[in-house]
Order: C-alpha cells, then sequence, then structure tokens
C-alpha cells in the first residue's frame, strides 16, 4: 500500500510542477488582458517565436533565409557564428520589444474601443501570422533549444526519499528549475506593479482607462509596455517548454493549455492564474493516473477543458476573478 | 439602368417580402442557379471538383451554420472541427448500421443527431459569455475529438481507427465511396447548400432570427422585451449544430471517404471556418458563401502562383499561406468588421444610385 500511496504524491508533484508551467503561460494572458481587455489568443505563438528566435540568434541563422533563397536562388543559411546565450536573450528581448511596439502600433491602436471578442478574433489573426512569420524567418525545422538548464532525473532527492521511505522519487530537474524560475517571475513581476512609477501607472489603467488617462497616464506606452512584459513572460515559457521538447509547432498549442487555467483562475487575477495552473496541474495527472486507463488514456487533452466548464457552470468569474456586474 | 427598384411594384405581401426585392438581383439569382445546376455538372473535371467545389460547397454549409450562432445569435464557438466531427462519425454509423436506407436521409439524420450534442454544449451559454463561452465551446472540440479517437465503438472496431465511408447509390449513381463521379458529388452537395442556404435566409429574417439578433446585440435588453434566453441561444445552437453536423458527414462522406478524427476536425478547422465568417462577414447569409469561397480559393492560388509559377518549396509557400490569412484576419477587423458581404452591399448601394447617387 505505501507504494500506490508513494506513488501518488510523485503524481501529485509532477502535477504541480506541470501546473507551474501552465500558469507561467496564464501570467502572459492576465498582464495584458488585465491592462488592456485584450484577451491574448497569440500568448502561446508569442512564446514559440520568442523561443525561435533565441535559437535562430543563437545559431547564427540568418532571418527568412528560406525566403531569400526562394526569390533569389541563393542557398544561405548560416552567418557562420554563434551567439553567447546571454547575448542572445537580450537580443530576443529586445526582438519581443519591437513586436510589442508594432502589435500596438500597427494592430490594437485601431481597435480602441471595439468589443472584447472582435480583439479576441483579432489576436487569432496575430497568432496566424506570427505563426507564419516565426516559421518563414527561421525555418519550420524542430530546434534543440539548451541555454545551459539541466535536464533529467533529479538523484539527489532520489537517493534521499529511497533511503528514507524505500521510494526513490522520480523528479526532472528542468520542473524544478522552471519552479523556481517562475517563482522568482511572479516575484519580480509583483515587485514591478506594486512598488514602481510604471506598475502603479500599469495598475491605474487597469483599473479605469478614463481615470487613468485624464490624470496623465499615457494609454499607449502602458499598452506597449504590457505586450512586451507578456512578450518576455512568453519567452521565459519558451525556454522552459522549448528546452523541455524542443522548439516546434506543438509549443504554441501550449496556449490551449492555459485557456483553462485561465477560466478556472478567473481572467483578472495573478494569483488566480497560480492557483488555476496548480489545480489543472494536479486534476488532469490524477485524472490520467486513476481514470485514464479505464477510459483509453490521453485524457490530458480535455480534461483541464472539462473541469473549467463544469466549474464556471457554477461561478462564472472563476476563483479569483473580479464579480460579473451587468448594467443596461 | 438595369439595377432599379423603379417600376417593380409589389401588389401581394407575399411579393413585398421576397428575398431579391430588386428586380435585377432576382434575375441574377436565377442565373446563378441556373448554371450551378445545369451547366457546370457538364463541364467539371475531377480536379476542379475536389479542390474547389466540394470543399467550396460544404465550407459554406459549415459557415452558414456557424454565421447562425456567432454572426447571428453573437455566441463564439471554437468547437466547430468537433461538430463536424459529430456529423462524420454520425453519418458513418447510420450508413453502416442501416445499410438500405438512403445515404441523403443518413445525412440529415447526421445534422439531427449533432444539432442534439450542439444543445448539449451549448447550455453552459445560458450562464458564461463573450470569451469565457468561447474558450468552453473549446472543451466541445477536444471532448468530441478525444471521444471519436478512443472510444472504438465509433470506428467501429476497425484496425486503423479511421472510418471509410461504404459505397451507396442514389437513384442509381454512386454518391460515397472511391467510384463517386465528379459531377455526382458536385450536385449532391449543391442540393444540400441550396436547400440549406434557402432554410437559413428565411430562418434569419423571422422571428427566430430576430430573437437571436436581438440577444446579441445586447442579451440583457432582449431579455427584458421579452426574447426568451434560453430558446433564442439554444435555438441557435441547435441549427447552428444541425448544419455544422451536415457539413461535417458531406465532408467525410461525400468529399474524403476516408477519415483520421485528429488530423481533418482538429481545432484548425474550427479556426478556419470562424475565419470563413469573419473575411466573408458576420450576420449574412451571402458572407458565408464568399468567406468559404475565398479561403478554399486563396490556399489554391498561392499554390498554383509561388510553387507551380515562380518554383518555390512548398513549406515556404505553406508559411506564407499563414501569414496572409493572419494578416488578412487583422485587416478586415480593423477596416472592414462586416467583410466581404458589407463590400458588395455598398456596391449593389452605389449601383441602384448610379449615376446620379445624390
Amino acid at each position: 500500500m505505501p507504494e500506490q500511496l508513494f506513488f501518488t504524491i510523485e503524481v501529485i508533484l509532477n502535477g504541480l510542477m506541470a501546473g507551474v508551467l501552465y500558469s507561467l503561460v496564464a501570467l502572459g494572458f492576465v498582464l495584458i488582458y488585465k491592462a488592456s481587455g485584450i484577451f491574448n489568443y497569440a500568448q502561446g505563438v508569442m512564446a514559440l517565436f520568442a523561443a525561435m528566435t533565441l535559437v535562430g540568434i543563437m545559431e547564427g541563422r540568418i532571418p527568412f533565409a528560406h525566403l531569400i533563397n526562394a526569390i533569389l536562388g541563393t542557398k544561405i543559411h548560416h552567418f557562420g557564428w554563434h551567439v553567447n546565450a546571454v547575448l542572445a536573450l537580450i537580443l530576443t528581448m529586445g526582438v519581443m520589444l519591437l513586436l510589442a511596439w508594432l502589435v500596438q502600433k500597427v494592430i490594437f491602436k485601431h481597435l480602441v474601443n471595439q468589443e472584447g471578442i472582435i480583439l479576441f478574433m483579432a489576436t487569432i489573426g496575430l497568432a496566424y501570422f506570427l505563426e507564419g512569420v516565426g516559421d518563414l524567418m527561421w525555418g519550420g525545422d524542430i530546434k534543440m533549444l539548451d541555454v545551459g538548464i539541466p535536464q533529467g532525473l533529479n538523484l539527489w532527492i532520489d537517493e534521499t526519499t529511497y533511503n528514507m521511505f524505500d521510494y526513490g522519487f522520480f523528479i526532472d530537474n528542468l520542473d524544478i528549475y522552471a519552479t523556481v524560475i517562475a517563482a522568482i517571475l511572479v516575484f519580480v513581476l509583483v515587485g514591478f506593479s506594486q512598488y514602481t512609477k510604471q506598475g502603479r501607472a500599469m495598475r491605474a489603467v487597469a483599473d479605469d482607462h478614463q481615470a487613468a488617462l485624464s490624470v496623465g497616464v499615457s494609454l499607449n506606452f502602458i499598452w506597449i509596455m504590457v505586450w512586451t512584459l507578456a512578450g518576455f513572460v512568453a519567452l521565459v515559457a519558451g525556454i522552459v517548454w522549448g528546452t523541455k521538447s524542443g522548439v516546434q509547432f506543438s509549443l504554441s498549442l501550449i496556449a490551449l493549455k492555459a485557456l483553462p487555467v485561465l477560466m478556472l483562475g478567473g481572467f483578472t487575477s495573478i494569483p488566480g492564474a497560480i492557483v488555476g495552473g496548480l489545480i489543472i496541474g494536479v486534476g488532469e495527472k490524477l485524472f490520467e493516473f486513476a481514470v485514464g486507463p479505464l477510459i483509453g488514456g490521453a485524457t490530458e487533452n480535455w480534461f483541464a477543458y472539462v473541469l473549467a466548464l463544469l466549474f464556471l457552470v457554477f461561478r462564472p468569474q472563476g476563483l479569483f476573478g473580479e464579480k460579473i456586474i451587468e448594467r443596461v | 439602368m438595369l439595377y432599379r427598384e423603379a417600376g417593380d411594384f409589389s401588389t401581394t405581401y407575399r411579393e413585398d417580402n421576397q428575398t431579391f426585392p430588386i428586380r435585377f438581383d432576382r434575375y441574377r439569382y436565377y442565373a446563378v442557379m441556373l448554371i450551378a445546376f445545369l451547366v457546370i455538372p457538364f463541364f467539371v473535371n475531377d480536379y476542379w471538383v475536389n479542390a474547389i467545389f466540394l470543399p467550396f460547397l460544404i465550407y459554406s454549409i459549415a459557415a452558414l451554420g456557424l454565421n447562425i450562432l456567432t454572426g447571428y445569435c453573437g455566441q463564439v464557438s471554437l468547437g466547430t472541427g468537433g461538430f463536424m466531427a459529430v456529423g462524420a462519425y454520425a453519418v458513418y454509423k447510420l450508413m453502416t448500421a442501416f445499410p438500405d436506407i438512403s445515404v441523403l436521409i443518413h445525412i440529415v439524420l447526421a445534422g439531427g443527431v449533432t444539432a442534439l450534442v450542439g444543445i448539449l454544449f451549448g447550455l453552459p451559454s445560458l450562464r458564461i459569455k463573450g470569451f469565457y463561452l468561447a474558450v468552453a465551446t473549446l472543451a466541445a472540440q477536444f471532448f468530441l475529438v478525444w471521444v471519436f479517437n478512443r472510444i472504438p465503438w465509433f470506428y467501429n472496431y476497425s484496425a486503423s481507427g479511421q472510418i471509410n465511408a461504404p459505397e451507396r447509390t442514389f437513384l442509381g449513381f454512386t454518391v460515397t465511396g472511391a467510384e463517386t463521379k465528379a459531377w455526382v458529388a458536385y450536385l449532391v452537395c449543391l442540393v444540400f447548400v441550396t436547400i440549406s442556404a434557402i432554410v437559413a435566409r428565411n430562418m434569419t429574417r423571422g422571428a427566430l432570427g430576430r430573437s437571436w439578433m436581438a440577444i446579441r446585440d445586447m442579451d440583457i435588453a432582449a431579455e427584458i422585451i421579452g426574447v426568451n434566453p434560453l430558446k433564442a441561444k439554444l435555438s441557435a445552437f441547435a441549427i447552428s449544430s444541425f448544419f455544422v453536423g451536415i457539413s461535417g458527414a458531406l465532408y467525410f462522406s461525400v468529399y474524403l471517404g476516408a477519415v483520421e478524427v485528429g488530423e481533418v476536425f482538429g481545432i484548425n478547422k474550427s479556426f478556419l471556418v470562424l475565419f470563413m465568417i469573419i473575411i466573408g462577414g458576420l450576420g449574412s447569409v451571402f458572407g458565408s458563401f464568399i468567406g468559404a469561397a475565398f479561403l478554399v480559393l486563396l490556399p489554391v492560388l498561392l499554390k498554383n502562383v509561388l510553387v507551380g509559377y515562380f518554383g518555390w518549396q512548398t513549406d515556404v509557400a505553406a508559411h506564407l499561406e499563414f501569414m496572409i490569412i493572419g494578416g488578412l484576419i487583422v485587416w478586415f477587423l480593423i477596416v472592414e468588421p462586416h467583410g466581404l458581404a458589407q463590400l458588395w452591399r455598398l456596391g449593389k448601394e452605389k449601383l441602384r444610385t448610379w449615376p446620379f447617387p445624390y
């Protein structure tokens, strides 16, 4: 019996860590939604794009090489240098900043005051566009990302727990690092929004656009800043997920994993994103472990959605969301 | 001088209420019908039917269905692919279980089955709204695809997990299976499209359609003036799913013949149909058609021009296609939120008053 019990605990622990990764993506959503009311479906593709850019810069690939080759008939692929990971990271952050600026300038400046659902559909269009650009820029092949995060079984935990309980816990090093990174990220974000001038302005905008505008907060600046922040969060998520399973198209599907997390936690709440992520992570791992084998397995694809759906029927604004008040 | 209502007097209420009040429009409509039914079937070959006509007709039905739900009733759904899968598997089960009944009846019944599933997944819409609902419909998408992938009963325990359309005939002509003639498949789809369009058009301008539009424009206000949201929302889900189910059934039985559910009815299909109605025009029957035509033709055109003419690699062309579609969606939402149908409407309005617009 203890064997079973330990195994369950292991499943829960792994679920918690998977949940942290979901929260990481969900955080980016919450940031943009709070500040601008845009529900950004493109967050997952942004993570993919960021990770692709990072790999591309590190390996010294030439942007749009395939397109240039196709038009000019040349055969260029690499600059022939390798860029240091830290430098590449900084360059990628620059690219995400540029992207945020472009998104605000070209798209959402023109969609101010539109209904939320129109903005949502615009971000779906943005997601398709970014996906095309990313593939065209860096090639559609599966890339390996290695920025020095260790991977594989954590031997220390395995041995210690084996000595203590006669049962070695299998926990991936990468998951531990991801948890630490996510925790740091949350602290930095909370610190930023609570204790800096820009953070205060961001909260003011989230509270009431017009009031913020009337006391001299530049909406345009805040929105670009928020998209940049979301881009950085996407970069972090992209690095963690990219290290785990390679940088490829499926990376963009993590957005689909983050949506039920948001529904559960509420679109407007950072703690909600984290708690929602943990609930979904543990829930889907436990369900797969306990019920999955009986009904054919691979329940992870939909369990989160159905859980969130059932949950929403009883609490339409999510766990931590603001109460929905409707007026005519 | 052709495009005028001048001199065209309605003497009965029937005439006053017709779909095309302008005589020229009416004749144009008859001409399109005539060409579609009596000219095209004699001139089509396999390539044209399989690459353009069948996908266009079938997606038109799906777009019509989604347009009823999203364009008329305002409930964004990202589960279209899942509902199409329901239609496909329902028609498959019916075809194999009752081989003696005509396949066309099965296709309609498959629509009915999908309508029931649609009502089931539409129930949360009474509680949750906006993108909470959009995300909730994703639950339908993933859950349904998973069900058809994992429960062997749905694919009759076949080893590959695929479903294959058995050969069925109607009036002596093969309608499904590998032996189907191109023009037969075309005509079957055309009949379904025509009936769907007429039904949809008349539904959306009647009491039911008005209650949908009231819910779309402001649901609380609609409730206060006496529109029953339960009835309006669930009927929109049911009728929308009915059309989507028929299109899924046709897509599987007449067009593809063999289906692997995760590939064919995945989330991308949901987005594709959603894009069709955004580009074509939300809340417009004609928009569903023009949007479907646009998104069916665009990849064919791009492929022919970029790969066939310039000799680019296929993957570069595919990536460009993604970029163009994404860019177009954003562009349409910014510049013309009512889509191509609105441009058409504006053009007709201009033509009606030409050459003296004031």
